[in-house]
């Protein structure tokens, strides 16, 4: 049961070709996309009143590093979109059996976790500029610590699991239960905590959602939407290029051991 | 099926009080930790707030070293295969949950007493908030352990796999106990606590029937 994987051949050659061109097409657009937003995010200036397309507004308090936005928000957004994917492939490998959604469930965990570390060294670095401290205990942070922490614990459990699809389905279980308690820890915890304890939740400036606050000037917020968008792209991509490879790897074990 | 699920329940306590195992081990594990941490503060004064955390350390622990024993005893024994033989899976899950529901809640009780009679530093102002939280946190940290010890007990490594496995799906559990526990202490309108216990409660519902829709993929090879 569940061994049904169907690794993608080239039967069809002028289908493969234009498949191979336009996945060419897209690694090149994507790599000039995040070529330009590296460059816009750290080298736009950063000027009082903004008069051409590329400047800046100066955002007080945060000053040049405001620029933390193109590149944090975005991997802590793509870690999300990540470990969704990972949940739903979760979900249809335990509705089909069928090894192949376990593979794409493994590696969309496994590409969260590098940008939920990712997101957490580049919020350190801020925090360290603009609270500082690497480490504050604040909400976000605890949040982004618990995900760590849990998708941790997902490759412990599947590292100690021998065999392939008890293991596919006691991971899939597993990140079930943790996709679950997570939105009490993102979306319920703070918003209690905070209403207990006034002073705690006095907003220093740059915490909550920057991009929906009128500092913002509009250029900023196109790249940061641009810049959200790459990142996802960029997600899409690597994603792709592990699952084929995993597939790759599975073919080629289960016909040397048959 | 309730039916099944009470008789699995009577199987575990008949079993557990001829042997005793995790009865025993667990009563030495609270005396043990409420002595050491009684060592570590001597001539301090801690506050209560500070034993309000510390009571929760000490339930978790023995929870973690007390509960995952459900699931990995029937593997050790051999008794899985029976088991799936004779009852539905969630007859199995549901008697399991509440066994681990009536030891942990003894086990707390007990807990609880030993921990007002050796520190009596730690004094409760309402005590209403207090109960609650005791026996919701005790209701959700056993349905959420008994869940994961199913998952732990198909492992190869179940001892060090455990906390590893529990502590981030309880953070959210322990988080609100010790805040809800220290405005028992501080003496907190019922009111005041009652964001904290609509957590436990939607978490208990949510990890509950989690546990009712998951256990068939895990239990099941």
């Amino acid at each position: 049961m569940g061994k049904t994987i169907q690794v993608q051949s080239a039967t069809f050659l002028p289908i493969f070709f234009f498949k191979d061109l336009q996945h060419t097409f897209f690694k090149y657009l994507l790599g000039s996309l995040i070529t330009f937003i590296i460059i816009a995010g750290f080298a736009f200036p950063m000027v009082p009143s903004p008069q051409h397309w590329y400047e800046f507004p100066i955002i007080p308090a945060l000053e040049e590093k405001a620029r933390n936005i193109f590149f944090h928000v975005p991997t802590a957004w793509v870690s999300v979109v990540a470990f969704l994917t990972s949940l739903v492939y979760a979900v249809q490998f335990l509705r089909t059996k069928n090894l192949d959604n376990d593979i794409k469930s493994v590696t969309a965990a496994g590409l969260g976790l590098m940008f939920c570390a990712l997101a957490t060294v580049t919020g350190a670095i801020w925090a360290k500029f603009n609270w500082g401290a690497f480490w504050n205990w604040d909400p976000r942070q605890t949040s982004i610590f618990i995900l760590l922490l849990i998708y941790a614990a997902y490759f412990a459990l599947r590292s100690s699991v021998e065999n392939e699809e008890k293991r596919a389905s006691l991971s899939a279980a597993y990140s079930i239960i943790a996709g679950l308690t997570v939105p009490f820890f993102i979306f319920i915890m703070p918003r209690i905590t905070a209403g207990l304890h006034p002073g705690s939740a006095g907003d220093s400036q740059g915490k909550g959602p920057l991009f929906e606050s009128k500092a913002m000037a509009t250029n900023m917020r196109v790249l940061f939407y641009v810049s959200s968008l790459a990142f996802v792209a960029l997600f899409y991509w690597i994603w792709n290029l592990r699952v084929k490879t995993e597939r790759l790897l599975l073919h080629v074990h289960e016909n040397v051991s048959s | 099926m309730v039916k099944s699920a009470i008789a699995i329940f009577l199987k575990d306590v008949r079993s557990e009080l001829r042997t005793r195992y995790a009865l025993n081990a667990l009563l030495m594990f609270v005396v043990t930790t409420i002595t050491i941490i009684i060592f570590a503060i001597q001539s301090e004064n801690p506050s209560p707030f500070i034993l309000a955390g510390i009571l929760w350390i000490v339930v978790f622990f023995a929870s973690m070293s007390g509960l995952s024993r459900t699931f990995v005893s029937e593997e050790e024994r051999g008794t899985t295969l029976l088991l799936q033989l004779s009852v539905h899976s969630s007859a199995i899950i549901n008697g399991k949950i509440f066994f681990n529901v009536v030891l942990l809640l003894a086990l707390n009780v007990f807990t609880v007493l030993l921990y007002f009679f050796f520190l009596p530093e730690f004094f409760i102002r309402n005590y209403a908030i207090f109960l609650l939280t005791m026996a919701l946190g005790t209701f959700c940290l056993s349905v959420s352990s008994t869940l994961l010890a199913a998952i732990v007990a198909k492992a190869n490594t179940k001892g060090t796999l455990y906390p590893v496995l529990s502590f981030p799906i309880l953070l959210p559990l322990l988080v609100t106990v010790i805040d809800a526990t220290k405005l028992a202490v501080e003496g907190a309108t019922f009111t005041e606590a009652s964001g904290n216990f609509q957590i436990l409660i939607s978490y208990l519902i949510t990890v509950f029937i989690i546990a009712n829709l998951l256990f068939d993929v895990i239990w099941k090879d």
